[in-house]
């Protein structure tokens, strides 16, 4: 012990500074202005509208921002707001945030940003008015960079508690355990003494207060202003104020908490309902009980060291997360995966949807008090995909797969063999069954059709993507939308509903399963053709030197689209790396859905959302 | 729409067949003895309609290669040396960093020797994501297949696997990674006939060189006679180097010296060691 002892923690201040990388200067490229950039200039001006590096435009003028998302919205029918998100530009001095809006019609998203100072300067007014489904990424943006949105209906954190110290997406921010500012660690080679990160930095040092915050003091009410917003218009006055409903009764509106731990919420997600005897008047979510600040995290890895984080992101579809992440940095390094690594991908990402929807099924049953029979015939089916993610992958759930340029592992004839008996036989078998046991199920139909319904238009407000979206009518699937991989190849439908119900959500993902079914037939007779051991395009390598600049690339994975917006500035390491995490932003769709139902309904709703924590929380 | 009703009926016509099948198929299997699989391979295989559980701790569902724990190191028992040559790319692709390596360094001139000294990989941490087995040169660390590891006292100090620990003779890795082990059989193969192809070659280089040398002789003879000596002796001395370290091709030719190993592997292990015997006391 002596030697832990003698040495002081190592703080951020006592660590010797690392030798400084030779000062590259990234190439930077300004965008080429695509017709709607140039539309936006000819309305506002070219003061206002200017190219901003790498890709989208800049607004120079951040008051400008919500007409801006107005114009966009309303003039050029972008009407769906992808994805916001900012990215911390220290040595510049500026706070960047960026905003993906795309038509609903397909094609790649049109990009602008807006930049503001990096002190309590940071003010931005808020497009949520315009696109409701920006509420809960501005209010994202606010917790982790600490950005303030002007006119934002519901500006708190969303993430970490009330009360947290700083803003930890921030370059200037360290965790507790920090230890260096990029992977690989010094202290692990040629001299790796194993040392715990609590001997490092003693349980007591590595926490953080908020200035002038007395934890041992502290007496208050951490939901106070989670449960302000919803008892605006509670009683003061005592028994005297409490209305008189029609009957004649005394009631009184009441706050339940659903969750954090109950299995309806399919994790560790809190929904405080606001109870009108049975029907539900308002609803707030409280999130971040799975935080672990996976961007961050991934801004520390290198490259490589990612991918086997995406699958920790959704843990039901490893192999969509790591896809969506691949093919990003692959974009961003300009590389072409081979021909059978590409058929392994869209084998893999097809078995990993139809294991997904067998899950989300089974569950949305259990749901609505189909106590475990049909979730076990699901997972019985379910646990083959598995089994042979197992053999391929060496992992069921953790696979880990994926590598720029390629895939890890070959497939063995065997293992195809398999794979076609469960594409051919049983699988085709099992949804059959799924079907018979469950879609004419009088009860079922009873409780599920017209529950929790949700037009297009408002879907498209909410950025709700997936099955969510087709279920209400709309032909919008990045597979098509935005091809990515080898998919324009295989002849697939979309499949599309409109009742925007929860049976529609159920029924939908029986048809995109076949249709699943449907590409992976075609996958694995083409797969013949390409050449067995071809895996890897170029060398393997363990370090990767993404060129400096910026992506957002886009995935469709069983919950929805996945993107990943990924900023390199030249170096082994993420500079930005942000995850639009489909069950996160469908979550914000989720109080539309739910207020005026009943509070037994809330939980199918959610159900039918087929979210799951570890990527809502990320 | 039908009548109503039916649809349950329907539903529950399924769960009946279900519960039929579980009983019929394991009646095929009554009285066979031969030819018949064990009872979780049955159970596993996709063409298998009835029920698919296994009695866990009695039975374990076969494991594939490819699957993967927690690491472990190889040490080649035709020589009785650890693979490992401490060059630290498994601690550079470890994602969470849970690879901790002490480079052996010569005592003398304190140049770094191609062996670790001290390997820790801290299992609490571990992710077992494979990049280390994936991406070592030297094929000299490889996931396991042990996946029942608990700890019965301290967790912080049994999870953390020192390099006693983790060494595994590659009889081990054979056995449980067949084909990994024949790819590494096959290369090794096809660099021992490149090598032996080289030398042959040289050997013919040096030979027809030693004849003009030879043939010029009267010509230059000084001069001559001095220069063919040195790549003669080299022609001779890399058989017999290769052969002392076969399956370390990689490694530099400077051998460590044998005395600088096993005082490496005595070395007094440090405070935090799971080498340690548990205290009585650390599992009240």
């Amino acid at each position: 012990m002596a030697d832990v002892t003698t040495t002081p923690p190592l703080t951020p201040a006592a660590r010797p500074a690392r030798p400084e990388r030779a000062e590259k200067k990234p190439v930077i490229s300004m965008a080429t202005l695509t017709p709607e950039m140039v539309a936006m200039q000819q309305h506002f001006g070219e003061p206002v509208i200017q190219p901003a590096p790498f890709e989208g435009v800049l607004i120079t003028d951040t008051s400008k921002v919500p007409d801006v998302a107005l114009f966009v919205r309303d003039e050029l029918h972008l009407e769906m707001m992808t994805n916001v998100t900012c990215v911390d530009y220290i040595k510049e001095g500026y706070l960047e945030v960026v905003y993906h809006a795309q038509h609903i019609t397909g094609g790649a998203p049109l990009c602008f940003k807006a930049r503001v100072p990096r002190d309590e300067r940071a003010v931005l007014p808020s497009i949520t008015p315009y696109y409701p489904g920006a509420e809960f990424q501005e209010r994202e943006i606010y917790d982790l960079y600490g950005v303030r949105f002007t006119n934002h209906p519901d500006l708190r954190r969303i993430l970490l508690w009330e009360g947290f110290a700083g803003h930890p997406m921030r370059k200037d921010w360290h965790e507790a355990y920090y230890e260096q500012e990029n992977k690989p660690y010094d202290s692990r080679w040629p001299a790796g003494h194993h040392k715990l990160a609590e001997e490092r930095v003693p349980w007591g040092d590595n926490v953080q207060y908020p200035p002038g915050f007395d934890p041992t003091a502290y007496h208050g009410n951490p939901d106070e202003g989670l449960y302000n917003t919803m008892m605006s218009e509670a009683p003061t006055g005592g028994a005297a104020d409490i209305p008189f409903s029609e009957t004649g009764i005394r009631t009184d509106e009441l706050i339940v908490n659903m969750g954090p731990q109950h299995p309806s919420t399919h994790g560790v997600l809190r929904m405080v309902v606001k109870l009108d005897g049975e029907t539900i008047t308002d609803l707030k979510l409280v999130l971040g009980y799975l935080h672990r600040n996976h961007e961050q995290i991934a801004e520390r890895n290198t490259w490589l060291h990612n991918i086997p984080f995406t699958d920790r992101l959704d843990y039901l579809c490893g192999m969509a997360n790591e896809m969506g992440y691949v093919i990003g940095v692959e974009r961003l390094m300009k590389l072409q995966p081979t021909e059978r690594a590409e058929y392994l991908r869209v084998i893999m990402a097809e078995l990993t949807r139809i294991q997904s929807h067998f899950w989300s099924i089974g569950f949305l049953l259990n749901d609505l008090g189909a106590f475990y029979t049909p979730a076990l015939y699901f997972i019985t089916e379910r646990e083959f995909i598995l089994d042979v993610f197992d053999q391929v992958t060496g992992s069921r759930m953790m696979n880990n797969y994926m590598r720029f340029g390629g895939v890890a592992r070959d497939i063995l004839p065997e293992q195809l063999a398999r794979i076609r008996l469960l594409v051919n036989e049983r699988l085709p078998r099992a949804i059959d069954e799924l079907e018979r046991l469950l879609s004419d199920n009088e009860i079922l139909r009873a409780r599920t059709i017209g529950v929790g319904y949700m037009s297009a238009e408002r879907n498209i407000a909410y950025s709700v993507t997936g099955p969510l979206l087709r279920a209400s009518g709309v032909h919008y699937d990045i597979r098509r939308a935005d091809p990515y991989s080898i998919y324009n190849r295989f002849n697939f439908d979309i499949p599309v509903l409109y009742g925007g119900d929860v049976f529609d959500r159920y029924r939908i993902r029986i048809l995109e399963m076949r249709q699943s079914l449907r590409i992976l037939e075609q996958a694995l007779a083409q797969i013949d053709q390409t050449k067995p051991g071809d895996i890897q395009a170029g060398r393997k390598a363990y370090i990767h030197r993404a060129p400096a600049g910026e992506v957002y690339s886009r995935v469709e994975t069983p919950k929805g689209e996945l993107g990943f917006f990924l900023v390199s500035d030249g170096g082994q390491n993420a500079y930005r790396y942000h995850v639009r995490s489909s069950s996160f932003i469908n979550l914000g769709a989720v109080k539309e859905m739910t207020v005026g139902q009943k509070v037994a309904d809330a939980v199918i709703i959610l159900g039918s959302l087929d979210i799951v924590l570890g990527e809502v929380d990320r | 729409m039908n009548l109503p009703g039916t649809g349950i009926l329907k539903g529950l016509g399924v769960t009946l067949k279900h519960f039929i099948v579980t009983y019929t198929e394991d009646f095929k299997y009554i009285g066979k003895k031969a030819g018949v699989e064990p009872r979780p391979l049955r159970r596993s295989n996709p063409s298998n309609h009835g029920i698919v559980t296994v009695q866990y701790p009695d039975e374990h569902l076969p494991v594939p290669e490819n699957f993967r724990y927690i690491p472990f190191l190889v040490r080649d028992s035709a020589t009785g040396e650890d693979r490992c040559t401490s060059c630290g790319i498994c601690a550079k692709v470890c994602p969470p960093q849970c690879i901790w390596i002490v480079r052996t360094e010569d005592p003398v001139t304190h140049r770094p020797v191609p062996a670790p000294k001290e390997f820790y990989i801290d299992t609490t941490v571990c992710m077992n994501c494979g990049f280390c087995a994936e991406f070592c040169p030297f094929d000299a660390i490889k996931m396991d297949h042990k996946y029942e590891i608990t700890s019965e006292h301290n967790r912080s100090q049994e999870l953390l696997f020192d390099k006693d620990r983790l060494t595994m003779p590659d009889t081990y890795h054979a056995s449980i990674h067949p084909l990994d082990w024949a790819r590494e059989l096959q290369e090794k193969a096809a660099e021992e006939a490149k090598k032996k192809a080289a030398a042959e070659a040289k050997a013919a280089a040096d030979a027809r060189k030693a004849a003009a040398s030879a043939a010029s002789k009267p010509a230059s003879a000084t001069a001559g006679g001095a220069k063919p000596a040195p790549p003669a002796a080299g022609g001779a001395k890399s058989p017999a180097g290769q052969q002392s370290a076969p399956n370390v091709p990689s490694k530099p030719p400077a051998q460590p010296p044998p005395a600088a190993k096993p005082p490496a592997q005595q070395a007094p292990p440090p405070a935090t060691s799971p080498q340690d015997p548990p205290k009585p006391s650390a599992g009240s």
